[in-house]
């Protein structure tokens, strides 16, 4: 099991996803230049990483998008390859349409650092498949602009195909309005494509895969692919 | 090119004025150069010898503090900052920095390119920034000025730092009349650096090539030193607006690994941000600083606009900007280096032996100076001002608190204080800030933000197994001390500092400063600066910590009144076992609450006196350094030795506030607990210094009354932590979710006024 991780210029997150893939999850990792037009041949799962890819003076990952790499990106989740997009790496997805909708300004407009809890809808993912049965996952986000939106037929087809298996919730695991730290339709905090491939997320898994920094439930998403893929 | 000097006009001593410059120091150049200067030329000299430049009113105070210790690679002054050896071939490397006055005519921009130039600072040492802090002090609360000065600072930070990708952990926020107009914004940054990796600012090798690495020049900050850092509010300051610089958080980001690659390829000989004073300032303190020159071609300085003269490339602030010398021979590797991360580098000019400072521009030769005679501890002045103690302070001296008397019960004080917003949690700050990128974080919630070194956390990553070292940093001051007494209060300030590394569980080890104060021409203003340096040496001197670095901010004053003297404390404290830190809050359900230290009631320049009875008077908290020594040996050791389970400094709003923090941060957990004795408002909210309150498992207290008898510290077992409930005999009864609701909505609901 080895993952990418693409480094966009701007990007910020990329050290903490190769330590939390490599140190934390003990698989192999190695960085990927965001001005490759090859992929390395053994990659199992690409992360783009959070940060502000390309400062994010316009509409956050919409430059990144037309990034060298970014062509081999959707060749590889074309092929079944499993990409993961985290907070940054979730918006320049949106954009490349590898994931449906968009991720709007937080509804406060400010950014927001803070712990969230995550009601995770089904361990069925390859994402998502070590996380025990109704584990609420407290995982941090970051970011300025995570407020997901899109029209009502791709909220209801998302919904219908079970293709959102991360929603902001309470400590309880109750979803609600309260708990919805940006204005997120639905509460949704991650969404997959049709396929299951492709995972976006707002909230940060690397943060918390490291027990010595409080929280290590973040872990649970690079073992279920880390089981998956092995 | 020309060897005939060129000026664009004709300088005279007016020029030399509307530099900056005084009369008798436009005499003094006129002297070191034997001619008149060119326009050029005076432009430099003024940036150079401003204040913020030379530190010409600070350098003879400055060198009195402590400034070595055997843990210190660098002395202070030496290099862009400190640096502090932390074993296994690692360092850290940390400066704190003022931009109050571009911050308070700009209040986005100006933050942010507070927090950019620090990073700066730590970087062009080769050290990968690994958090940021900020210390920030603004008037009242309920007045709209402070609302959008604070709105903007929290998001220009926010903006630079989250962007940069630099978690910041901590700071502080004071609200305070008399920081109205002129707010303080001091940003602190800290890094961490292989020993044998760190670059030097001094260039070397007459020959090598000098380039400038990152943005491109503009109009932007001319005179931001010289002009607005270097003298006070008046009814122009707002037309300065434009020499506030404009930052770009994704170009430092990209500077940053640019510039760490060319230092680890080791193709630099000699490194240095453009801050203050940009070209002028790097060109000259990189030459000086080992007897070198350097010939400049200002027409080969990529530029915003073409039609910019030689005067004001010397003297634009552009941000992300840093001037490099490359090894002769290794030009074409650093080209590749910056080619890779799509930062421009291009060849301006090169070192020279003979000491000058040469300067073309457009065919014209428009500056020769030597290097030396524009740099601090070289040519630049050194003043010496006449200090007199101010007339206010026998006034606040001779105010006994204890007089006044007020209506309110000690439950409506209780309340007050809670919810005043210099107490009040600053969620609705800090939230703004990413505090987790880069994954060190351990925790930003207690009395310092705790932060692992992953260099030196063993697993695997240096193929052994030793406790994980980690590192505790915290910013530190109350300007109403130092106001009433600079020297104690200066005391204060590091003794606190160091007070909230060690309730972390982490040794003090060295400081850095931000000394904000008004106009230095003024005597009274002297003598609190002279007096507050006096205090800080003393304490860092008792303490162990010395001094690597800093700023010095003067003219910090509009037309009616200086800010209080607020000499900012940066501290780092050494953590050798992330297994052995603490927090604040109460952990457990039984466990004894003892306040360790002293019972004294002081109220002088307290919360309380300025919230109840508007007054900022009195004498400030006595501050005794043995005491404080003891008390800070015993709380460590008791860290160290598992014995306690929380340990949360008495600061700001006395005992009550305090234990109501500790409660707050539990997450569900109060307290039942009476004070000893007569029960008096100096009892509850006065803030005496050196005391820390803890709690610890019933089973233990022996062995902790066992080691404060041996080290002669005092307490006072006070009561016990209770699930809910928020008791303090004769004061409040409360519970928990109602101290929560005041504490966290005060800052929220005074933003969300209009």
């Amino acid at each position: 099991m080895k993952f990418g991780i693409v480094v966009f210029p701007g990007s910020n997150c990329d050290h903490d996803a190769m330590y939390a893939t490599s140190i934390n999850a003990g698989c192999k990792a190695e960085y990927i230049w965001h001005k490759e037009t090859q992929l390395p041949k053994d990659i199992d799962t690409i992360i783009l990483p959070g940060g502000f890819a390309y400062g994010d003076y316009l509409r956050c990952g919409a430059i990144a998008r037309f990034s060298p790499v970014m062509r081999e990106v959707v060749n590889f989740a074309g092929k079944g390859g499993y990409v993961m997009g985290i907070c940054n790496g979730f918006q320049v997805l949106a954009e490349a349409g590898l994931l449906p909708g968009a991720l709007l300004q937080n509804t406060s407009t400010h950014f927001i650092c803070r712990d969230v809890y995550l009601n995770v809808s089904s361990n069925a993912t390859a994402f998502t498949s070590e996380i025990p049965d109704g584990k609420v996952l407290r995982i941090p986000i970051a970011h300025g602009e995570g407020n997901y939106f899109a029209d009502e037929d791709t909220i209801r087809q998302l919904e219908d195909d079970g293709r959102i298996p991360f929603r902001y919730c309470d400590a309880d695991g109750d979803v609600t309005e309260a708990a919805n730290p940006n204005g997120s339709i639905n509460n949704i905090a991650g969404i997959t494509n049709k396929r299951g491939n492709v995972l976006g997320m707002m909230p940060h898994p690397e943060r918390y895969s490291d027990i010595r920094l409080g929280a290590n439930d973040g872990l649970n998403i690079f073992e279920s692919l880390k089981k998956c893929l092995n | 090119m020309s060897s005939k000097l060129y000026s664009e006009i004709e300088v005279t001593l007016e020029t030399a004025i509307e530099c900056g410059l005084s009369e008798a120091e436009y005499k003094r150049i006129l002297e070191i150069l034997g001619r008149t200067p060119t326009y050029t030329e005076i432009g430099v000299y003024g940036v150079m010898w401003s204040e913020h430049c030379s530190y010409k009113n600070s350098i003879k105070q400055l060198k009195t503090l402590p400034r070595s210790g055997h843990r210190l690679l660098v002395e202070a002054g030496e290099e862009n900052a400190g640096l502090i050896d932390i074993g296994g071939g690692y360092a850290i490397c940390f400066k704190i920095e003022s931009h109050n006055h571009p911050s308070a005519i700009e209040p986005f921009q100006g933050a942010a390119t507070g927090v950019g130039g620090i990073l700066r600072d730590i970087f062009t040492m080769g050290a990968r920034p690994i958090a940021a802090l900020n210390s920030l002090r603004f008037g009242e609360l309920d007045s709209p000025r402070t609302k959008y000065l604070l709105r903007g600072v929290v998001e220009g930070i926010g903006h630079y730092g989250n962007s940069f990708g630099v978690p910041t952990v901590g700071g502080e926020v004071y609200f305070q009349h008399c920081y109205h107009d002129n707010p303080l914004i001091n940003a602190m940054a800290v890094g961490i650096v292989k020993v044998d990796k760190t670059a030097s600012a001094a260039a070397s090798g007459p020959g090598n090539p000098v380039m400038i690495v990152g943005s491109s020049t503009g109009r932007d900050g001319i005179h931001g030193a010289s002009l607005l850092a270097s003298r006070e509010f008046d009814e122009k300051t707002d037309d300065m607006r434009p020499t506030v610089q404009v930052g770009d958080p994704f170009g430092e980001k990209l500077l940053l690994e640019a510039t760490l690659e060319l230092i680890d390829a080791d193709v630099i000989a000699g490194i240095q941000d453009m801050g203050a004073a940009g070209i002028s300032c790097s060109t000259s303190e990189m030459s000086a600083r080992n007897g070198l020159g350097m010939e400049i071609d200002l027409d080969k300085v990529p530029l915003r606009e073409n039609d910019m003269s030689a005067y004001e490339i010397m003297l634009s602030e552009s941000q992300e900007r840093m001037l490099v010398v490359i090894q002769k021979g290794k030009e074409e590797q650093a080209k590749a280096i910056c080619d890779k991360w799509d930062v421009p580098l291009t060849t301006i000019g090169r070192v020279t032996g003979d000491g000058l400072i040469k300067v073309h521009r457009q065919g014209n030769y428009v500056a020769e100076l030597n290097a030396d005679s524009l740099v601090l501890g070289g040519g630049a002045p050194q003043y010496d001002p006449p200090a007199a103690e101010p007339a206010y302070i026998k006034k606040t001296r001779a105010f006994d608190p204890n007089y006044l008397t007020t209506t309110l019960t000690n439950q409506d004080i209780f309340w007050k204080l809670l919810a005043s917003p210099t107490i009040a949690s600053k969620r609705w700050v800090y939230e703004q800030y990413d505090s987790q990128v880069r994954t060190n974080t351990v925790n930003i919630k207690g009395d310092a933000a705790v932060l692992r070194i992953k260099e030196l956390c063993g697993q695997g990553l240096l193929g052994e197994e030793f406790p994980a070292k980690g590192i505790a940093v915290c910013t530190d001051c109350n300007g109403r001390y130092t106001y009433l007494n600079p020297y104690s209060g200066a005391m204060s300030a590091v003794a606190e500092a160091a007070r909230n590394v060690v309730c972390v569980g982490a040794e003090p080890v060295a400081i850095t400063n931000c000394l904000n104060f008004g106009n230095p021409y003024d005597p009274e203003i002297y003598w609190q600066f002279k007096e507050a340096i006096r205090g800080m040496g003393d304490a860092c001197r008792a303490l162990g910590t010395p001094v690597t670095g800093g700023n010095v901010s003067f003219h910090n004053e509009s037309q009616s009144h200086a800010v209080y003297p607020t000499p900012t404390i940066g501290m780092l404290g050494m953590i050798d076992d992330l297994d052995k830190i603490m927090s604040s809050e109460f952990k457990n359900e039984g466990d004894a609450i003892i306040i360790l230290g002293n019972m004294r009631e002081e109220l002088g320049g307290s919360e309380y006196l300025k919230l109840v009875h508007g007054v900022v008077s009195g004498e400030a908290p006595v501050i005794d350094m043995q005491e404080e020594i003891a008390l800070q040996k015993i709380v460590l050791a008791a860290i160290r030795k598992g014995i306690i389970n929380s340990a949360h400094d008495c600061s700001e709003g006395g005992i009550a506030t305090c234990l109501a923090e500790k409660s707050i941060a539990s997450g569900g957990l109060g307290c039942n607990v009476s004070l000893p004795g007569f029960l008096t408002v100096g009892k509850l909210f006065g803030e005496s210094q050196s005391r820390v309150i803890i709690s610890i498992s019933i089973d233990k207290i022996r062995l902790l009354k066992k080691m404060c008898d041996d080290n002669s510290v005092n307490y006072w077992v006070i009561g016990t932590v209770v699930p809910k409930y928020f008791f303090i005999k004769d004061c409040v009864k409360t519970t928990v979710r109602g101290l929560k609701e005041t504490y966290e909505n005060a800052i929220p609901d005074l933003m969300n006024e209009i």
